[in-house]
């Protein structure tokens, strides 16, 4: 067994300015014709979509259209929720994400999941990070100890907790624990990172902070976030994905980079929601 | 006419007041008037010679020693094999099972007829399983056993709550990192889950310890200190009944096993309501 | 990414292993009421074999010695019981979780609830022993002999109570609040507020209650065996002695032989047919309301 490299050794800090491109190119996700049914009903149907690897693509689309539930497949958690069916391909890189002998634990240390409402385990700062690591196989105090520090720093939690890591998490502010809780994701050096409107259930002001942070990882991890803000869309993604209803099931009506779905989008259902929003 | 609707509405009210509070005066008067009584009778028979002395003269005299160990020992026998099935089955019906699965319906059906059984049945299941079928006689071992039968639905439901309340998002987002279900169950859930898993063990040795009518044909009547956990042994319950239905002149004594009974209640009651209320969110937040 | 090998790899099994062994533990639980059931009948065989199922009704007495097994005079005893303290406990457990929740100020509302919950912990046999001790000789006194329906109708009601009230004080908690304020916004005082809106609203959970209530004064054994008199007989008024059925369980279990025994084992049998039928048409109640 070799232990996990440290995530300072995979990625190390870039100032802000010096962010590495992402390469459109090369896809980390493919994913065909997938479809979730609860029961009978469908959430989504027949999405297929790339996810450039080392970019931001964005989820945009009105309420329960199912961009959640498609998040929610693409690490398996689907696995959980009781009398839902998936049906389709997902590819990262060699790995078939969705065949029955996938393993789903390692598959979940690679794609990180931050949540909507910042869900902190009711454990104190440090053991929400150690635990997941400990977890993992790393029982060594002093690279345990550099790991934590680490992805608080790259969080920028830092110097705000560092004095108090062993008083609860649940005692930090909603944007300081959404911040935590993708600290404790980025910890286990995952390859991507599933965002489900990790914004809107905080404060404009830690919102902003949150925003800042997810456009430093830009490069690094490969992100896919869902949100209702368009205009943080267009204002941190490389890519847009957009979602509608269609016969009672989600459906995706068009993929592109930002620029395109905003300036010349190619469906006119598109347009209409872009405009609309503008507008 | 608005003037005599109101008055009777008025009228109305006035008469649900006096029926409401006065309901809540005629219990709180019974419960004084029965604690009262114990109290009154029994509190100048209660020593540490009462407690530990071995009963004399079919427990006219003498004390409830040898009663209060046997009735510690069923107990324990109860509880620990009560508790892993119990906490076993709360955990599956919690965490692994669907609400609309057959085998969850099923079992969740069934613990709820297991709830309903009058402890007379128990005991008479208890009587026919433990001490004719398996052979173990009139023994603390059939008593403890027949107990933990009569338990369990209490438990189960209770510790099943207590997981029930722990917040999704723990689960979703340990699975999330990657953590089996074992880790995520044992670390993160089962500390979560406690105070229900405490309210259902108190529930429970309530129950237990306050049974009777289950405990008169396994565990059985002897009234000496056991030696193993297949000698009879009997209840502090069963010998509160013996003294005041089959020995006269044994009141004084049958009070005072009742105030001791009531007391260890009490006691057991308010201390893991305690413990609940504030040990364990400490435990939780710095584990 | 590097390949790292952690041991998450060996927690597959672990979860596995946890399942079976939790399905295990489950399936125990699950059974015994199988178990039960099917020792009772075993146990009763004998008895439905040589005695049929008729002759417990049509028998002249209970007189297990000479042949005779009619189970009628204690069903009787058994339901009436229940009935009277079912009637009185009913509005008495409501009026008190009214109490509780609308009436008390709040100083008073907790150690209210408390003393109930204590009620509800004390053993029946204490129970028994004060209505021995106590409330028999009173209604002595007032109509000899004294141990009687009456006394273990009261006993009984003593009993129960904390139970309704309880699940009544649950059920009257879930009543949702806009309710009550739509009420206080009417105008409506108090007491039409819980009769108009929130006892219709508490229905089913009060339901539920009665009926848990009336399974807990079916088997109720002890109390009842210290202050009933125990004379197998179909009572006239509220002043004679009765034998419920588990009272004959309980009292006659310890020499019963052959087939005697067995028939202890039938009273179990119909003991636990009542309880059935009452659980299964609780979840009627409740699954009623859900859908309905």
């Amino acid at each position: 067994m070799r232990p996990v490299a440290p995530i300072t050794e995979l990625h190390p800090q870039y100032p802000l300015e010096e962010q590495p491109a992402c390469r459109e190119s090369q896809p980390f996700m493919e994913i065909d014709r997938l479809s979730l049914h609860y029961g009978e009903k469908p959430a989504f149907q027949d999405v297929t979509l790339a996810i450039a690897k080392g970019c931001i693509t964005a989820l945009v689309g009105p309420s329960g259209c199912g961009k959640t539930s498609f998040l929610t497949c693409l690490n398996r958690l689907t696995d959980l929720i009781t009398g839902c069916r998936v049906s389709g391909q997902i590819t990262i890189e060699a790995l078939e994400v969705l065949a029955p002998h996938t393993d789903v634990i390692r598959l979940r240390r690679r794609i990180g999941m931050i949540f909507q409402k910042p869900n902190p385990f009711p454990l104190t700062i440090r053991r929400n990070l150690e635990f997941p690591l400990r977890e993992h196989g790393i029982r060594d105090r002093t690279q345990l100890a550099q790991m934590i520090e680490t992805a608080l720093r790259e969080v920028g939690l830092w110097d705000e907790v560092k004095d108090r890591l062993d008083s609860p998490a649940l005692a930090l502010s909603g944007g300081q624990q959404q911040r935590l809780c993708i600290a404790r994701a980025l910890v286990l050096s995952p390859e991507m990172l599933l965002m489900d409107e990790p914004c809107s259930a905080l404060d404009p002001l830690s919102s902003g902070v949150v925003e800042d942070l997810i456009v430093r990882l830009r490069g690094r991890y490969t992100i896919l976030i869902v949100t209702h803000n368009l205009a943080q869309a267009r204002r941190i993604a490389d890519d847009v994905a957009f979602f509608w209803i269609h016969h009672g099931a989600g459906r995706l009506i068009e993929a592109g980079t930002v620029t395109q779905i905003f300036e010349e989008p190619r469906d006119p259902l598109t347009a209409a929601y872009v405009g609309g929003m503008r507008g | 006419m608005a003037e005599s609707m109101k008055k009777r509405l008025n009228m109305c009210e006035g008469l649900a007041f006096v029926l409401v509070w006065g309901t809540a005066a005629l219990v709180t008067a019974t419960f004084c008037w029965l604690l009262g009584d114990l109290v009154w009778h029994g509190l100048s028979h209660v020593s540490w010679t009462f407690l530990t002395a071995p009963p004399e003269n079919a427990g006219r005299r003498g004390g409830i020693g040898p009663i209060l160990v046997s009735t510690a020992l069923i107990l324990g026998v109860c509880l620990a094999v009560a508790l892993p099935i119990g906490i076993g089955t709360a955990v599956l019906l919690a965490e692994f099972t669907s609400d609309h699965s057959l085998f969850g319906r099923v079992t969740r059906r069934s613990l709820d007829v297991l709830a309903g059984v009058p402890s007379i049945v128990f005991g008479l299941f208890g009587n026919a399983f433990f001490c004719k079928t398996l052979g173990l006689g009139f023994s603390i071992l059939s008593g403890g056993l027949t107990l933990a039968c009569m338990v369990l639905p209490i438990l189960i439901r209770s510790t099943e709550e207590g997981f029930r309340a722990v917040p999704t998002s723990y689960r979703l987002s340990a699975a999330a990192l990657g953590l089996s279900r074992t880790t995520t169950l044992i670390h993160l859930v089962l500390p979560a889950a406690v105070p229900g898993l405490l309210v259902g063990l108190v529930l429970g040795v309530g129950r237990a310890i306050a049974e009777t009518a289950a405990l008169i044909f396994t565990s059985g009547y002897v009234d000496r200190m056991p030696e193993s956990l297949l000698d009879s042994g009997r209840a502090l319950s069963i010998h509160i009944f013996d003294l005041s239905m089959n020995v006269s002149g044994g009141d004084a004594n049958a009070y005072a096993s009742a105030l001791v009974l009531v007391v260890l209640l009490l006691v057991i009651n308010s201390t893991v309501s305690r413990l609940t209320a504030y040990g364990l969110q400490r435990k939780i937040m710095t584990v | 990414m590097t390949s790292s090998r952690s041991n998450t790899l060996f927690l597959w099994p672990t979860d596995r292993l946890l399942l079976w062994l939790l399905r295990g533990l489950a399936a125990i639980a699950g059974l015994i009421v199988v178990l039960i059931v099917a020792f009772l009948i075993v146990e009763a065989l004998p008895a439905l074999h040589h005695v049929g199922v008729l002759r417990f009704f049509t028998d002249p007495s209970w007189h297990p010695a000479e042949g005779f097994y009619n189970l009628t005079p204690m069903l009787w005893g058994t339901l009436f019981a229940m009935a009277g303290s079912v009637l009185i406990a009913t509005p008495l457990g409501i009026l008190s979780a009214v109490f509780c929740r609308y009436y008390a100020p709040l100083p008073l509302a907790r150690p209210y609830r408390r003393l109930i919950e204590l009620l509800a912990g004390i053993p029946s046999v204490v129970y028994g022993f004060w209505g021995l001790v106590v409330l028999v000789p009173l209604i002595g006194e007032l109509h000899p002999p004294g141990p009687s329906l009456l006394a273990g109708i009261l006993i009984l009601t003593i009993m129960i109570l904390p139970t309704i009230a309880l699940m009544a004080d649950a059920s009257l908690a879930n009543v949702p609040q806009q309710y009550i304020r739509g009420a206080a916004a009417l105008g409506l005082p108090r007491w039409a507020t819980i009769r108009g809106v929130v006892l219709p609203a508490a229905k089913s959970g009060l339901f539920t209650g009665v009926i848990l209530e009336t399974g807990r004064a079916i088997g109720e054994t002890m109390a009842i065996l210290m202050v009933c008199g125990n004379v197998v007989q179909t009572p006239s008024g509220i002043f004679d002695p009765i034998r419920t059925l588990t009272a004959n369980i309980a009292l006659e279990m310890a020499y019963a032989l052959g087939d005697h025994r067995a028939a202890l084992f039938v009273s179990g049998l119909v003991l636990m047919a009542m309880i059935v039928t009452l659980v299964v048409s609780a979840e009627w109640i409740s699954r009623g309301r859900i859908y309905g």
